[in-house]
């Protein structure tokens, strides 16, 4: 036991200060949010330009009702621009509203592209402009229209209320749960693959290098590789521990330093739509009940179990990479035919979990959640949704099981692998060093 | 006393009997020589005598008692042939975990080593790391990191293999010292020169089986050819007789084999009643290397695959 704790202990110290680990630490959540606020920014100060946009062969009745607003669309009703002169006039582009208003087609003229949002906003104003006019030609004012949409846009929400054993009752938001569970699904799906591949490689290295022997002559095997393992686990709940707190940091240091201004902008781009639906209130609604759905998860469950089978689905497939990286040499493409049996059931689960995840209690997310080859990923898909406490007791259960028995054919593997030199070690091989008796 | 005893092991893998029915003993402080060709079976054996392979029957004898290969590793000290390091581990960190997996303390070990490291100049190599020594000097530091414990039992293989003269003397100055200072030395090689120079007792094995087991002395006399060395100055024509046969002739010296049933006093009476005056007079006892070659030629130089029933 004392063996296996100097083994951890080196394993953990030597790959954490390893550069490549400081390296992946610190600066995936730096990029992660530099990319999450640069592109809000981007997409922010895209918007920002003012566009000056020249309205010629106006039929009447749009230079009452189309509106301009002062931040990013102004129209100038004029006659003495055409296609050739605007941007000498100092205009971004010159709209023709002579063609035909039955099949509504106009034609813009502009230097630059107006780019996908520059057209919705013309194409939604005229959409407004015409419908004002038509209300008006009708006796209706837009002003009562207005005051009927609001009442009844959105005025109505249902809440789903599953009513489970005990009898409670609890509000569940599906797009919420689905996104919980598929974050957690991908990120046990990546973990496993990095950390399983790190066990390999650190299985091999030591292979290589020839310090197996010498290792071997005064640990036992299985300790060796259990140290390496427990070692490396760690190093997985250091990583991913950091990157919450670092994540978490980070993004409310950038909220507070940014945004002002940002969010202004973005304020006022919201107001400036006219009869725009998303109007600043029902924004902030939005949001608000988005983080009522959210903070209605169950977060203690989520983050236990979301441990429990990163460690339990780690554990399980990590002494069989120990294993593939006990039995090949050098040659790094003899590691992918071997591990490929190994990677598929990973593969298939996580395949299993994405185009499943709308119906959560399906026969097959419910089974594959069960099984130790696919559950750590498929569980932690189904969880925020919501399972029936036999199910969760049942694949946690097979899940230890499971990786006892996985260390124990992998040890024995390894056992053998890690002092034969030569040639690489067959399927039927592996087999027979793993059933035979000690 | 035996530190160890090998009691009919055996170890068979699926195509060969590598180890096949082997017992022989090892005095303690002796400096006991292994030989064998390449895959005689002694890298196995070795692994047995670590606890690294269990034997299939057979049993050894540690220290008087039943070897446990899990208590028992801390009192060995093993260098393999293949042998390595971490390579990206600091050189003293990798030395004193090594010593910390042989049941050293943190402290106990950090003396040690640096003893170790003031004997052999190594001072200025504590934060270097494996990657940036060279072969030899890698070299040292893996005997360090095996006889730092102080066990009872070493095992070398090939020890001196890529080490320049100087610091193969060095290392063999160590074993020397270890040797009497109580330590016992197994030495695994295919160098018989070496193993004239420093074994007290060998045992050969080729292809799974013991072929010789002897003190250094007694393994040579028995192997001898009652071959002696003459030195006289005479003609070939002089020596014409039935007492010997010469096999090599030069100016002031002859290689002579007694013929059956002669003494070396036959010999000098010839020579003195044919008047050739002899300055040196001495047995020439076969090297070792002739008797390994001897006793292993003939037998296929490569290890055939055989069937394991």
């Amino acid at each position: 036991m004392n063996k296996i704790w100097l083994i951890f202990k080196r394993e953990y110290i030597t790959r954490v200060r390893n550069k490549t680990f400081l390296l992946s630490t610190f600066l995936l959540p730096i990029v992660m949010i530099l990319f999450f606020f640069g592109s809000a920014y981007f997409a922010m100060s895209s918007k920002d330009s003012l566009k000056k946009i020249a309205v010629v062969n106006d039929p009447g009745m749009y230079k009452t009702n189309l509106k301009s607003d002062s931040v990013r669309m102004v129209f100038d009703f004029t006659s003495n621009v055409d296609s050739s002169n605007f941007d000498s006039k100092g205009y971004n582009g010159v709209l023709n509203l002579n063609n035909d208003s039955v099949t509504k087609r106009f034609t813009i003229h502009s230097k630059k592209q107006l780019g996908l949002d520059g057209k919705k906003i013309i194409e939604n104003r005229l959409d407004r402009a015409f419908e004002k006019h038509q209300l008006q030609k009708k006796g209706i004012q837009k002003e009562t229209l207005d005051s009927i949409n609001k009442e009844s846009m959105g005025a109505f929400t249902i809440d789903n209320r599953l009513t489970s054993e005990k009898g409670k009752s609890e509000q569940v938001n599906a797009a919420v749960n689905y996104g919980v569970g598929f974050g957690s699904g991908i990120l046990i799906y990546i973990t496993m693959f990095i950390f399983g591949a790190m066990v390999m490689r650190g299985v091999m290295e030591e292979k290589t290098n020839r310090i197996a022997e010498v290792m071997v002559s005064s640990v036992k095997p299985f300790q060796l590789m259990m140290g390496k393992i427990i070692g490396i686990a760690a190093v997985g709940l250091t990583q991913l521990f950091l990157w919450v707190i670092l994540i978490t940091l980070l993004s409310s240091a950038a909220a507070a330093f940014l945004p002002t201004e940002m969010i202004q902008q973005a304020g006022n781009a919201n107001k400036a739509m006219p009869g725009g639906m998303a109007g600043n209130t029902e924004m902030a609604m939005k949001i608000m009940e988005l983080q009522k759905d959210i903070s209605s998860i169950n977060w203690t469950l989520i983050i236990s179990c979301f441990i429990f089978y990163f460690l339990g689905g780690y554990l399980f497939y990590a002494s069989l990479f120990a294993a593939i990286g006990s039995v090949i040499n050098e040659d790094p493409q003899e590691a992918q035919s071997l591990m490929l049996p190994i990677t598929m059931p990973i593969i298939f689960a996580f395949i299993i979990m994405t185009s499943n995840l709308n119906t959560p209690d399906s026969k097959i997310m419910v089974w594959s959640s069960i099984i130790p080859f696919t559950s750590p990923i498929v569980m932690m898909g189904r969880i925020p949704s919501g399972v029936p406490g036999w199910q969760l007791a049942l694949s946690m259960v097979l899940l230890i099981a499971g990786f006892i028995f996985t260390t124990w054919l992998a040890g024995k593997i390894y056992r053998t692998g890690i002092l034969m030199y030569g040639k690489k070690a067959s399927w039927k091989e592996m087999f027979k060093w793993a059933f035979r008796k000690s | 006393m035996n530190i160890l005893e090998l009691h009919n092991l055996k170890k068979y893998f699926a195509s060969q009997k590598a180890v096949d029915d082997i017992s022989f003993n090892i005095e303690q402080g002796s400096i006991f020589g292994l030989l064998g060709p390449n895959g005689a079976g002694k890298t196995t054996l070795l692994r047995m005598i670590t606890g690294i392979f269990y034997p299939d029957s057979g049993h050894i004898i540690f220290n008087g008692k039943k070897y446990d290969p899990i208590n028992d590793v801390g009192y060995i000290g093993y260098m393999p042939e293949e042998r390595g390091l971490y390579k990206k581990m600091k050189i003293g960190e990798q030395a004193v975990y090594l010593a910390q997996l042989k049941g050293l303390s943190k402290s106990d070990a950090t003396q040690k080593i640096k003893d170790w490291f003031i004997k052999f100049e190594m001072q200025s190599w504590w934060n270097k790391k494996v990657e940036d020594l060279s072969k030899g000097m890698s070299q040292k530091l893996q005997f360090v990191t095996t006889v730092l414990h102080e066990p009872k039992l070493i095992i070398l293989d090939e020890p001196f293999s890529g080490l320049d003269p100087v610091n193969a003397n060095l290392i063999k100055d160590e074993i020397f010292d270890l040797a009497k200072k109580g330590s016992t030395i197994i030495f695994s090689t295919h160098r018989m020169e070496q193993v004239e120079e420093i074994c007290d007792h060998i045992v050969l094995i080729n292809q799974g089986s013991k072929i010789l087991d002897g003190t250094v002395t007694a393994v040579k006399n028995k192997f001898k050819e009652n071959v002696y060395q003459v030195g006289a100055t005479t003609r070939p024509e002089n020596l014409m007789t039935y007492i010997f046969e010469v096999i090599s002739h030069q100016p002031d010296q002859l290689s002579i084999k007694l013929q059956h049933g002669s003494t070396t006093n036959d010999v000098l009476k010839f020579f003195i009643n044919q008047d050739i005056p002899i300055h040196a007079f001495n047995e020439v006892l076969p090297s070792l290397n002739d008797i390994f070659i001897k006793l292993v030629e003939g037998t296929p130089g490569a290890r055939q695959f055989q069937k394991v029933n």
